[in-house]
């Protein structure tokens, strides 16, 4: 009997890895700008996706949504009132979405091609943790916490806070009623992730709405693949 | 909780690699996991044992080399490790640090495995 050590040095999640590079190869050929949201349960991103669809859609956007949750499609059925497609994705019982699971969810979805959005919008399921390992092909993660939440969230979560594009405070409505410290949440922020885009807003009465599209349009100017 | 997820990427990982050693066991798999990789030890141990039943890889130890957090300073051009994962400064200067050069690694180092005796001998 030989014993022998085989040196492997390779990703424990490659397999997830290529399925989201092919995606994102996907998505870059159809000119969608696709973002990943991932907050807490809790948060407010129904809502806030809610908000961000109809808005988009008033200003003559094509959007589309991939909405993740263990079981249900309540989520699915909320935003659907903002007249954008939606998809709704059971997990069931997995605590983040993969890959795999946005690639079988793009296939036969009827009247939704990727050359025909703007922005396809993959509300994450509410976790802080888990959904930072798994890139989905995205070209923005976007990080949501609400003014409900503890100022340190971003020092407990580092990795999520780290690995993403833009931290969006949501439920600023409420701010008089708290005793809510935004500067030290936005101090803990620069702690993790300097220099990372903020911005704050109310999905509910849609305070700061503007400033986030602003945000989306400038970034999806920014990736336009040079002809 | 995805470190069952994790380690059966693991276990998967390592079953197509020995597809080049017919009938050889696994003694010994070595992760490198960085300490940003939002990965807890224990539940990966525990669920090693879970993951591995039936396999190849039953019975074998997991041995988890943990990479420490470090940063590409853009001010001062230094490379170092951060004090802690909640402040992300360069440890020579002490400017804000974006450029994380290490600490997100979820990898298969390598395994040891004992090879099947040759049936004739």
């Amino acid at each position: 009997m030989t014993t022998r050590i085989v040196e492997l040095r390779q990703g424990i999640l490659k397999k997830n890895d290529e399925l989201a590079r092919a995606l994102r190869g996907r998505f870059e050929a159809g000119g969608v700008l696709v973002l990943n949201l991932v907050s807490s349960p809790g948060t407010g991103k129904t809502m806030f996706l809610e908000r961000t669809l109809r808005t988009l859609r008033e200003r003559g956007s094509r959007v589309a949504a991939l909405v993740g949750d263990l079981e249900t499609d309540n989520d699915a059925r909320r935003l659907a009132a903002s007249g954008a497609p939606v998809r709704q994705i059971n997990t069931h019982g997995i605590c983040h979405l993969e890959a795999e699971m946005v690639g079988r969810h793009l296939e036969d979805w009827p009247g939704v091609e990727m050359a025909g959005l703007d922005y396809l919008f993959i509300e994450n399921v509410g976790n802080l943790v888990c959904p930072s390992s798994y890139d989905l092909g995205e070209r923005i993660r976007v990080a949501l916490l609400s003014v409900t939440e503890g100022e340190d969230k971003p020092l407990k979560y580092p990795l999520m806070f780290r690995t993403c594009e833009l931290v969006l405070i949501n439920k600023i409505d409420l701010l008089p009623h708290l005793d809510f410290d935004l500067d030290l949440l936005l101090y803990n922020i620069d702690q993790v992730h300097p220099d990372v885009d903020t911005t704050v807003l109310s999905a509910r009465t849609g305070e700061g709405i503007e400033a986030w599209r602003d945000w989306l349009v400038a970034i999806a100017a920014r990736e336009e693949i040079p002809a | 909780m995805h470190e069952l997820s994790i380690v059966s990427s693991v276990v998967e990982n390592v079953c197509e690699s020995l597809e080049k050693y017919p009938g050889a066991r696994v003694k010994e798999v070595r992760l490198r996991v960085g300490a940003l990789a939002a990965v807890v030890e224990d539940s990966l141990q525990f669920c090693y044992g879970i993951a591995s039943e039936g396999t190849p890889l039953e019975g074998s130890r997991l041995v988890v080399q943990t990479v420490p957090v470090s940063v590409h300073c853009a001010a001062c051009g230094a490379d170092g490790a951060i004090a802690s994962l909640q402040d992300f400064r360069c440890p020579h200067c002490g400017e804000p640090a974006s450029d994380v050069r290490h600490g997100r690694e979820l990898e298969i180092d390598s395994i040891e495995i004992e090879e099947a005796e040759d049936v004739k001998s």
